[in-house]
């Protein structure tokens, strides 16, 4: 766990990069940073492993005042993966891989077994890759490279600085499954710094969102994208994105006009009316408008000479057109393919138009998210 | 063919006396090359650790002001100082080859990409870790390539140092000028050649090596 408290930056010429941070970052936990250029999130990333140094305030790490350890062993302790890769060019990946573990003084066996190891983890075969020099790597092979050099001495917790903003956006989406993949294996503390808002919704357990140097709003995606704390919050998200994530209301989902039955008309009348729309169920309305039941065919096919209201199927229940569309959802286990829609007077409205809320479902759920 | 039974002639005759003076030229020229680089690399990486901008333009300028003094002049202002001979040749020759190297190994360091240097800090490499095997290992090829540059001059500004009597293929060189003798004007202009391309040959051999980590 590393937790901020009031931590103030002020430079020598009296700008004031960051005000009264206060974060706990989580164990296990994929923390992101994310807001516009300049606002602080990849300073506050660096105060961490001290490589920028604040003016007021605290830093935990595991309890321990960070000011009061040794820099160098602080570092080695944490994972760091930087923006433009940070591959050293004249070492092979073998020894870029080793770098920790070579300065940590480990066992040379005990390094080469490690080294094999990730490069499993990230599907890149050692035997092909192990002496090559990062130049001859594509973009997310080297990425690859930079995320497990930082995973080599077992760091409990990995930095990480905007680490897929160079990829192409193949390799970026399949670089964040990874990310996601290897955070369950290895549940590490990752922070992550980002400009990416479709990134941070995807990774994060938590987002913390700064703008001036100061954070605007921090929770995880779902209470940012439900209740967004002010209008930065909203613009910087997106509307699409804001958009996508409430359900239209119940009003928007009704079909009409639909095919009904009276009352008092006759089962072979009803039959014919499904037949004839293909379809398996019909609402039953009296003359007034009226909700009185559903009934399906197959009932209707083996009870012929039965009134009709004798035949409604009990299991389909009628929603009121005021219910919420979440409520709704709830219910919809049910698996009907008619859900009639009735107004307050119980008259019927319409049909629930499932194709639709399946759309809008399929988009919600990341039909679209993620593709820019 | 006469000349070349000639030149034959000449060498069988005065071998001993040449590889003297080619004993002393690269005894001369090999002495600055090791303080040069002694003094110029290290010198070189502390200035771009030095924030003060203003001794840095002081350090450069006082080397750019001993690159302006001609070769000659540089020799002659020694012997009121340092008298004749061996010593105020090769400081002279060093005080002339600092520029270049001290350049060359600057702009190497210089050269090595700042997000580098952070992701070896961030990985916790102490000062002189980062030095020896981030730092200097990327900036090497400059700093190779400042040593070769600078080892041939300095063979080549050696047969000079015979004006202050301090030997080498120089005095080869003048003794043919003033008996007007072709082959020993020759024979001291080759052998400083190919002691040049020989360095030159070994030292890129050994930045090959060297690059490789």
């Amino acid at each position: 766990m590393i937790e901020l408290k009031n931590i103030d930056k002020v430079y020598e010429d009296g700008f004031q990069a960051l005000k009264n941070i206060n974060i706990a970052f989580e164990d296990g936990k994929i923390n992101v940073l994310i807001g516009p250029s300049g606002c602080g999130k990849t300073t506050t990333m660096k105060l961490i492993n001290r490589l920028v140094d604040y003016t007021d305030g605290q830093i935990l790490f595991d309890g321990e005042n960070i000011k009061q350890m040794n820099p160098i062993e602080l570092r080695r302790k944490i994972g760091f993966v930087i923006q433009n890769i940070g591959l050293f060019p004249h070492m092979t990946i073998y020894n870029n891989v080793a770098t920790v573990p070579k300065l940590l003084r480990w066992d040379r066996q005990k390094i080469r077994a490690r080294v094999k190891e990730l490069l499993h983890m990230v599907n890149l075969d050692p035997k092909t890759y192990m002496n090559r020099y990062p130049s001859e790597l594509s973009g997310g092979q080297k990425q690859r490279i930079g995320v497990i050099r930082a995973l080599a001495a077992e760091p409990s917790t990995i930095l990480m600085d905007e680490p897929f903003s160079a990829l192409d956006p193949i390799s970026r989406e399949q670089l964040q499954d990874e990310l996601i993949r290897l955070q369950r294996e290895i549940n590490k503390t990752i922070i992550f710094v980002t400009h990416d808002m479709d990134e941070a919704l995807k990774i994060a357990d938590q987002i913390i969102l700064m703008k001036d140097g100061h954070i605007v709003q921090k929770g995880t995606p779902q209470e940012i994208l439900e209740n967004p704390a002010n209008d930065f919050v909203k613009e910087f998200i997106g509307e699409k994105r804001l958009g996508r994530r409430e359900l239209p209301a119940l009003a928007e989902l009704i079909r009409t006009p639909f095919i009904s039955t009276l009352d008092d008309s006759s089962t072979e009348h009803a039959i014919e009316q499904m037949l004839k729309h293909q379809v398996a169920t019909i609402p039953v309305m009296e003359k007034n408008g009226k909700y009185v039941g559903t009934v399906n065919l197959y009932d209707a096919l083996s009870n012929k000479d039965k009134q009709l209201t004798d035949l409604l199927d009990p299991s389909v229940i009628p929603i009121n057109e005021i219910d919420k569309t979440e409520d709704v959802l709830r219910h919809m286990k049910q698996g009907k393919d008619t859900i009639p829609v009735l107004s307050s007077d119980q008259n019927m409205i319409g049909l629930l138009d499932q194709t639709k809320l399946f759309h809008v479902l399929h988009e919600m759920t990341g039909g679209e998210c993620g593709v820019k | 063919m006469h000349v070349l039974t000639d030149y034959f002639q000449f060498w069988s005759e005065k071998y001993a006396s040449i590889l003297d003076y080619m004993t002393e030229h690269m005894i001369i020229s090999f002495t600055v090359i090791i303080i040069t680089v002694f003094v110029t690399v290290p010198l070189g990486i502390y200035m771009t650790k030095l924030k003060n901008e203003k001794i840095k333009g002081l350090m450069f300028h006082i080397a750019n002001i001993f690159q302006t003094i001609p070769t000659i002049a540089l020799l002659a202002i020694m012997i009121p100082i340092l008298g004749i001979g061996f010593t105020p040749a090769v400081v002279a020759l060093f005080l002339y080859s600092l520029l270049p190297l001290l350049r060359n190994t600057y702009a190497g360091m210089q050269s090595v990409d700042p997000e580098i240097i952070e992701a070896a800090k961030g990985m916790g490499f102490g000062t002189f870790e980062r030095l020896f095997k981030i730092e200097l290992p990327m900036a090497l090829p400059y700093v190779m390539s400042g040593i070769r540059v600078t080892s041939v001059y300095i063979i080549s500004w050696t047969t000079l140092a015979a004006l202050i009597g301090a030997g080498g293929l120089g005095d080869l060189v003048l003794a043919g000028i003033g008996y007007n003798d072709k082959f020993m004007i020759f024979t001291g202009t080759i052998l400083a050649i190919m002691i040049a391309i020989f360095l030159d040959f070994i030292l890129g051999k050994m930045e090959k090596k060297l690059s490789k980590v």
